[in-house]
């Protein structure tokens, strides 16, 4: 993996709003077939850093070497609502040009979602789970090597995430991607990434890294990811001893 | 057993309502509580009817009023989502035009009958006018609001996946606002069905609403309330066919939940 070439890097990256620092000076390296996760307290900054790699940002100051194409899965619907499941996978198909083709790629993509039968439905006919796993083939379509995500399943119940978090892994078994993933849901990361990185709060500075190694997809009480979990909910003081001391036990 | 039931009796209610008014119409008309000058007998306005539609005179107002609002309309819908579409991408355009375009549309186009008289004279032009007025303004401002409120994602999308330039437009920006201006556009033809009678009783020498002023004047009232039928009944048939856009597959995202 070390020898892995280099795909995304930020250096020294702030974004700052008038006053207010929202990145105070990160430092990342996504390398090639990695599965980078980034988590934080909620304001933190997560989602700025992903416009910042996405390009949709220009930060304040630092530099940014991103590869010129790659492929945003967003935390809301993001599929266009006038197009059926089938149009917007096609959508995301790019330059390839022959019909036969694309057809081929689209069905072959539906396949790998397990949405076929849903090819002619409406994104407003989908459940929640669908209609992400359909947001995931129009990104894959694109073929770019990275993949930028946004929260992709915050918006999904419990049970619906957990399936969603193994689907993933077992789609970028067939189809390689290096993924930099954005959550608020620890356990998510940490069942996903190889790497995850903890943000601060406000003004958001990269705490710790945090390494797995076990193989994906990972069952969500492996004892590597559960000590994962517990070392992050340490960096960002969420353990009992730690957190909330003073709290509400008083009344 | 409920479905099947309940199907049968929304077609049935809507027939059965007006049966009854109708009836309940007859038995107060038959009972002489008012001169017949002042409230006709439904059966005299069925025959008044029935001479206007032998004499041709009512066919030839139905399609002049037609004509003058599927013309005004159409101006309005041709000029109005182009406007509108302008003044949601640049706020240059809305802080310029916005305060304008809020006060023609607050004002009645009713007021504009004597400018429309004066310019325009008698006939088609001051109607089309008179419907242009109505319909324009709220049709620019809904294109306007829906464009506006389009959520970014969907050009962060477009973006992503290469859609640019007069694609955007075609491939996002539209279809991200045809719910809302079909809606609109409903509205404003209802609108526009009002304008036409205002216009026409006062700026026509046919049409509907110069049906309704010549019998007023001739004191027939059968006649007086036959137009009145035919521009009910007609209002809401426009209506039901404007509902049918809301029924194309690729805007119905628009009206579910």
């Amino acid at each position: 993996m070390a020898a892995a070439a280099q795909l995304l890097r930020l250096e020294r990256v702030v974004v700052s709003y008038g006053e207010v620092d929202v990145l105070a000076g990160i430092d990342l390296e996504v390398r090639d077939g990695e599965f980078v996760a980034i988590v934080g307290p909620s304001g933190c900054g997560k989602t700025t850093l992903l416009n910042v790699c996405s390009g949709w940002l220009t930060p304040t100051s630092g530099r940014v070497d991103r590869p010129a194409a790659l492929r945003m899965v967003f935390q809301q619907d993001g599929l266009f609502p006038w197009l059926t499941v089938d149009e917007n996978v096609r959508l995301g198909l790019g330059q390839i040009a022959e019909p036969l083709e694309r057809q081929r790629r689209t069905n072959a993509l539906l396949g790998l979602i397990g949405l076929t039968s849903f090819a002619g439905s409406y994104p407003h006919q989908l459940s929640g789970g669908m209609r992400q796993r359909v947001e995931l083939a129009r990104a894959l379509g694109g073929e770019t090597p990275l993949l930028l995500m946004d929260e992709p399943f915050s918006s999904l119940d419990y049970l619906t995430r957990l399936k969603m978090r193994l689907e993933l892994a077992w789609i970028l078994r067939t189809q390689p991607r290096t993924v930099l993933l954005v959550t608020h849901d620890i356990e998510e990361a940490a069942q996903l990434a190889d790497r995850v990185l903890v943000l601060s709060e406000r003004p958001a500075r990269i705490r710790d890294e945090v390494v797995l190694k076990v193989p994906r997809p990972r069952d969500p009480t492996d004892p590597e990811v559960v000590s994962a979990v517990r070392r992050i909910l340490g960096v960002l003081g969420l353990k009992p001893q730690e957190g909330a001391r003073a709290g509400f036990k008083q009344n | 057993m409920p479905s099947s039931s309940s199907s049968l009796r929304a077609p049935l209610l809507a027939v059965a309502t007006p049966t009854v008014l109708v009836i309940l119409w007859a038995a107060l008309a038959s009972a002489h509580l008012f001169p017949t000058s002042l409230f006709p007998h439904p059966w005299d306005v069925a025959r008044g009817l029935a001479l206007e539609l032998k004499t041709g005179r009512l066919v030839n107002d139905v399609i002049a009023s037609l004509f003058r609002v599927s013309t005004g309309f159409v101006l309005s819908v041709v000029l109005g989502v182009p406007a509108g579409l302008l003044l949601g991408h640049s706020a240059l355009a809305r802080n310029a035009l916005l305060p304008i375009v809020n006060f023609f549309r607050s004002l009645s186009p009713l007021a504009w009958i004597p400018f429309a008289i004066l310019w325009l004279g008698i006939g088609d032009p001051p109607a089309i006018f008179l419907i242009f007025m109505a319909a324009f303004f709220p049709i620019v401002l809904a294109t306007t609001a829906a464009v506006a409120n389009i959520p970014s994602v969907y050009f962060r999308v477009a973006r992503d996946l290469g859609i640019t330039g007069s694609r955007l437009l075609s491939a996002v920006t539209l279809p991200a606002i045809a719910p809302q201006v079909i809606t609109t556009l409903r509205v404003t033809a209802g609108l526009s069905w009002l304008v036409v009678v205002a216009a026409e009783m006062i700026a026509g020498r046919d049409g509907l609403g110069f049906a309704v002023w010549d019998a007023r004047n001739g004191l027939r009232i059968d006649l007086l309330v036959a137009a009145m039928f035919v521009i009910g009944v007609i209002g809401a048939c426009l209506d039901r066919l404007l509902v049918q856009l809301t029924k194309i597959p690729s805007v119905r995202w628009g009206y579910e939940r």
